[in-house]
């Protein structure tokens, strides 16, 4: 489904990430993603940051051109969408969650804090990437930082005060969406602990629908498939934490270590 | 499912249904991914020389009655196709498609995909948004011939030509491919076509127009499969708009010996094709047909 919107609010979260906010009459889930695109720039995927009623939002880190394009954008300016595509996060109830958002990645986790209430983690490498605080604040019962260099909260990886806090609370499954590395090693915390997960991958996206195969992990694509996947499906993903594919559909290891 | 066992000349498919190219084709585990889903074979995407991006996003939008998309024939070229077809191929018929620019590179891909073990090969000469390539060699009767002569003077394996609907002549450039030496005509490709964005006053699409695939295009298509029956000798696969039986039992009263899915995939997701082969052996049973050779261009008797 494709919609042109008009942006009705424009907030500047810190230094290079901006959430753009908009009214969208659609079925949109905590964990999906829309296919953004205006003149000058490459339509792009963008988790939804905010469901709400009718409220949605993305937020976007400034890294290339093409969120570059996105945040010159104001209110009142039009934005088009196609979406919302993916499968979203399971928030079924009777399970205890924790969710981890480790950078930009608290962008997709958001609306499944706000859905839920549930314990939440957020990870950044200083005080000045965090993003959302105060949403996560205001959402969840329980909001635990870690920075890389120690500026804010526990010092050290989302990884690692997750090790700590699911000691102290035991937890069922953790959601989570981040980079692919922290991610990776969650998975495997994941397994070490016996805890179930549900994490949100990304690769490149042509269709964002399923059809076009370019953005397939082992076979399954992420942007039909996934974003979100679970556990098992992951254990079968030989591509996670390995390796991803270019626009060419070209093979590009991930870098060691 | 003996009935549903088909044939397009010497490839032998124990069921009718292809994936159609450029769908879920890039990579082998996703090719093996298809197999797995009941499709009688895959055919790949339509691979280049080199390395190709396609068309920047986007690239691709759903229409009232299907989709559009100018993907721009992206793919990570013939050299490193090798590997996604070794993964493949043990798993069932995999179909080569490629895509040259011009007669030489052709050949040169044909032997490439007979030496990965392709079962066939599909000449691309019917994407209708890559420049030098696909249509715009494909709505020429003798650059067809030659193309496809060529290409049968090269390899072992059946060589099909996937056609496009976007011609008056049709039937001649479908002539000229069986006098080129072609086993079979695949068509249609999808119909040339653009989207406007009135918020933008722009197209949709970075490279202005694409092709329209998907439900509306069925009738096109099996008109299409209709008119050639009468005019080849040669097999015809027919693709275009099929998402359920019906429509695959059209293709095939219309002169088809088999058929492809694409964008059904869109839809559906992978599990039509079960539900297809389900499905149309249950209309076989019901109608009294025991083969699908018994279908084969009934709407013409």
């Amino acid at each position: 489904m494709s919609d042109y919107v008009r942006i009705t609010k424009v907030t500047e979260n810190n230094y290079d990430t901006k959430t753009l906010e908009f009214e969208c009459e659609d079925s949109a889930r905590p964990g999906q993603f829309y296919m953004i695109w205006c003149p000058g720039m490459e339509e792009i995927p963008m988790s939804i940051s905010k469901v709400d009623g009718k409220t949605r939002s993305i937020s976007v880190k400034r890294i290339g051109p093409d969120t570059e394009h996105i945040h010159s954008l104001k209110e009142g300016d039009v934005l088009g969408l196609r979406g919302p595509y993916g499968n979203g996060y399971d928030l079924s109830p009777g399970r205890k969650y924790l969710i981890i958002g480790g950078g930009i990645g608290t962008a997709s986790i958001m609306p499944a804090v706000e859905a839920s209430g549930c314990d939440t983690i957020i990870g950044a490498r200083s005080e000045r990437d965090i993003v959302l605080k105060d949403r996560a604040e205001k959402a969840a019962k329980n909001v635990w930082y870690s920075t890389d260099d120690g500026s804010f909260g526990f010092h050290g990886n989302a990884v690692q005060l997750f090790r700590e806090k699911q000691a102290e609370n035991h937890y069922d499954c953790v959601i989570a969406c981040g980079p692919e590395v922290m991610l990776f090693f969650l998975y495997k915390a994941c397994e070490e602990l016996g805890v179930d997960c549900q994490l949100s991958l990304e690769r490149h996206m042509k269709c964002g629908a399923g059809v076009c195969g370019c953005c397939v992990m082992d076979g399954q694509r992420v942007c039909k498939d996934g974003p979100v996947f679970t556990k098992s499906q992951i254990a079968q993903l030989k591509d996670f934490g390995v390796q991803k594919r270019d626009e060419c559909g070209r093979i590009v290891k991930f870098r060691k270590g | 499912m003996s009935a549903l066992k088909t044939a397009v000349g010497n490839v032998v498919l124990e069921k009718p249904g292809m994936v159609a190219s450029g769908i879920m084709d890039e990579t082998g585990a996703s090719m093996v991914r298809m197999l797995q889903s009941g499709a009688g074979a895959v055919v790949s995407k339509s691979i280049g020389m080199e390395p190709k991006a396609g068309h920047l996003n986007p690239c691709f939008t759903e229409v009232t009655g299907g989709l559009v998309n100018a993907m721009g024939l992206p793919g990570p070229g013939i050299e490193l196709f090798r590997e996604e077809m070794e993964e493949a191929t043990p798993y069932g018929n995999i179909v080569g498609s490629v895509a040259g620019g011009n007669a030489d590179e052709f050949v040169k891909l044909a032997v490439k995909m007979e030496e990965y073990k392709a079962c066939a090969v599909e000449l691309n000469l019917s994407c209708p948004h890559a420049k030098g390539h696909g249509m715009e060699l494909g709505t020429d009767p003798e650059l067809v011939k030659s193309i496809v002569s060529a290409v049968k003077g090269a390899v072992k394996i059946p060589v099909w030509v996937k056609l496009t609907p976007n011609t008056h002549i049709l039937p001649q450039i479908a002539l000229a491919a069986q006098d080129g030496g072609a086993d079979a005509i695949v068509a249609i490709n999808t119909l040339k076509a653009m989207v406007i964005s009135p918020e933008f006053g722009k197209p949709f699409l970075s490279n202005k127009f694409g092709g329209l695939s998907g439900p509306a295009v069925k009738p096109v298509g099996v008109r299409a499969i209709y008119d050639l029956y009468n005019v080849v000798s040669i097999p015809l696969v027919g693709v275009g708009g099929i998402s359920n039986w019906r429509d695959a039992a059209e293709y095939i009263m219309a002169g088809a010996q088999a058929f492809q899915i694409g964008s059904a995939v869109l839809t559906d997701g992978p599990e039509v094709f079960s539900k297809v082969n389900q499905d149309l052996e249950q209309f076989m049973k019901d109608y009294g047909y025991g083969s699908i050779k018994d279908m084969v261009g009934v709407a013409h008797e």
